[in-house]
């Protein structure tokens, strides 16, 4: 059997979490066997209706003490659970909870792990998935020698198409001791989409000249409901949070849509957004490398084409 | 206060990315080495940064890896550090093996802190951290940003999915650290005289299976070649992104 671990928080599944369920179910079905679901804590969300992923049953651990994350509480429960239902795979999201346990676990359990994989197991000879390597510029196919296997699979690498389907809601009794981390307080960036849970998003660098000219890539990002990011440079400088560099040293993103507004495209950049599936530059050099890993180029000033753009995507929403 | 510092050694970030032998080798001639960027810049800068405020505090560095990367530790000693232990094995491609090697380091050490990178640039696992936690049965805070420590308790800021989270946890903790943690800094003549003569100790690994291995490597597919579009034509940019591309 399968278990796919879907985290949450506020109430609410990650879509990471969801990805990691259609992949799951997906692997079982390849695997000839079922795919069950763990949660953790409680969800405002209807149990039962992820189901429509795949997922036979939802078993869940209801305790408030879980809502809260610490990783060595999490990992004891998981592999209670991964024995007490009796699964072989253990299936999570490559997102901040699953790499905060997926190591910890792969220990608990003497389990061969693959973390940010991006295929389905290849089970011909062995069992193989293939993971992002040298960060985006390549990938290996590992093979798991175990018999209980870890999968984390990386963000946007499968999508999570609902079917039909409800689930049988049951609930595990395991004991949950008392955390040793504790959350003493919780910062979030309000109104704004996060970047590892993004299908789109809009990114600038150095050509923007300044912080203070963020006003037309945030209407640009608004317009498309999509996520905010910068270039190294950007972030270093205090123009932008910490949070939203992308590239080899920062965040690692793979969304649908890619849009990159006065960026070079130095290599370290690259690593982190080449497995966007569809690349839009904007640069007033034609030289510029950018170009090179982009679907789509706009050789201009990001000064006129961006609020040009933006009048475009309205546009095209109000018809 | 005693603090251990895991360092990687990985290409340098504008390596050319080639495999050799059928695709199961990285092809490694001509490749420039570097400490992994993440251990560099966030863990081993904000363990210097931890001893600098106060002078009582050891900070050692732990590397799993042959010979060839002692240059790569001189280079971390350069920045700071008291003395650093390599781990003496070609074995590197299994993380439960090199946790292994960590744990078994860590746990004779008497740590109160050990700092990991979020991530190797090469293999991008994020998974060793984890691991070493468990192996020490330890608590481990990952993706951490901010890190400060008084009395035995660590305060820790962590990302999460949109924000951020401060976390409590009493010593000792395992923590992965990435941008934020401290600025990058480079090293000065005299860190690099007196890492010649810090102690680099070598010792033997301890058995430790391997649970994974790499079958081999593949480069994505190139691009198709991009479409470039007018820039008094951004009607049709959107158009394309709608009916051709489908991500609008
Ligand atoms: C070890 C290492 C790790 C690194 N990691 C990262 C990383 O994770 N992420 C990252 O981003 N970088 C990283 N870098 C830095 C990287 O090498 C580049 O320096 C950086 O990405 C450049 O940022 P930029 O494109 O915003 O700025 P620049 O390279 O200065 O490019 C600005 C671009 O804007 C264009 N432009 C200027 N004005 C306009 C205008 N009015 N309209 C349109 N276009 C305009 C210019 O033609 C130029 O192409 C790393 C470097 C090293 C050495
Ligand atoms: N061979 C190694 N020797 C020492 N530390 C390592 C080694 N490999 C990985 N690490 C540490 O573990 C972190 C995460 O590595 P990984 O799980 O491979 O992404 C790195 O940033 C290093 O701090």
């Amino acid at each position: 059997m399968v278990l796919i671990f879907a985290d949450h928080m506020d109430g609410h599944f990650k879509k990471t979490a969801f990805e990691a369920l259609a992949y799951g179910a997906k692997v079982a079905e390849l695997l000839g066997t079922t795919a069950e679901a763990l949660v953790l804590g409680t969800v405002a969300d209807d149990l039962a209706a992820i189901g429509k992923y795949g997922v036979k049953k939802v078993h869940q651990v209801a305790n408030e003490t879980l809502n809260a994350f610490d990783a060595q509480l999490y990992t004891k429960i998981i592999a209670e659970a991964l024995q007490t239902t009796g699964a072989n795979i253990l299936v999570m999201a490559h997102n901040n909870t699953g790499r905060a346990v997926a190591g910890r676990l792969a220990v608990r359990l003497k389990a061969a792990m693959v973390t940010a994989a991006v295929s389905l197991p290849d089970s011909s000879n062995g069992f193989v998935v293939k993971k992002v390597a040298f960060s985006g510029k390549a990938f290996a196919n590992v093979s798991l020698n175990t018999d209980i296997k870890i999968i984390s699979l990386n963000m946007n690498a499968y999508k999570a198409v609902a079917g039909e389907g409800i689930a049988e809601v049951t609930q595990l009794a395991i004991m949950v001791d008392t955390p040793k981390v504790k959350v003493i307080a919780t910062n979030k960036v309000s109104g704004e989409i996060p970047l590892t849970e993004a299908t789109r998003v809009v990114s600038a660098g150095r050509g923007l000249k300044g912080p203070e000219n963020w006003g037309i890539v945030e209407d640009l990002a608004h317009a498309l409901d999509a996520a905010l990011a910068c270039s190294r440079p950007v972030a270093d400088a205090h123009w932008r949070p910490h949070h939203e560099h992308v590239g080899q040293t920062g965040i690692s993103i793979a969304p649908n849509l890619y849009v990159a507004a006065g960026i070079s495209g130095a290599i370290q950049h690259l690593a982190g957004v080449n497995r966007s599936k569809v690349i839009v530059v904007i640069n007033k050099d034609a030289e510029a490398p950018f170009f090179k890993a982009a679907d789509y180029g706009v050789v201009g000033d990001v000064f006129e084409i961006l609020p040009k753009l933006t009048a475009e995507v309205k546009k095209l929403k109000e018809v | 206060m005693k603090i251990l510092v895991c360092i990687s050694k990985t290409p340098d970030t504008t390596a050319k990315i080639a495999f050799k032998n059928g695709n199961t080798q990285f092809e490694e001639s001509g490749v420039q080495w570097i400490i992994n960027p993440y251990d560099e810049w966030y863990a081993l800068v904000r363990a210097i940064e931890l001893k600098e405020n106060d002078a009582s505090t050891v900070v050692h560095l732990v590397m799993v890896g042959a010979a060839d990367a002692d240059p790569i530790i001189r280079k971390a000693l350069a920045l700071g550090g008291d003395e650093a232990i390599r781990v003496d094995t070609t074995k590197l491609q299994d993380a439960y093996y090199v946790a292994s090697q960590i744990a078994d380091v860590a746990g004779k050490g008497d740590y109160d802190v050990i700092f990991t990178g979020k991530e190797t640039i090469d293999y991008n696992g994020s998974s060793i951290g984890g691991m070493i936690a468990e192996l020490l049965d330890l608590p481990f805070i990952s993706l951490a940003t901010k890190f400060d420590i008084q009395e035995n308790t660590a305060t820790v800021t962590r990302e999460i999915e949109g924000g951020e989270e401060v976390n409590e946890v009493s010593i000792p903790v395992v923590v992965s650290c990435q941008k934020g943690m401290a600025e990058a800094r480079i090293p000065n003549m005299r860190g690099i005289m007196s890492a010649r003569t810090k102690p680099l100790k070598v010792v033997p690994p301890v058995d430790a299976p391997q649970l994974t291995s790499i079958r081999d490597f593949e480069l994505p597919p190139a691009k198709a070649g991009v479409k470039m579009i007018s820039p008094d034509n951004m009607a049709e940019l959107v158009r394309l992104l709608h009916e051709e591309a489908k991500v609008i």
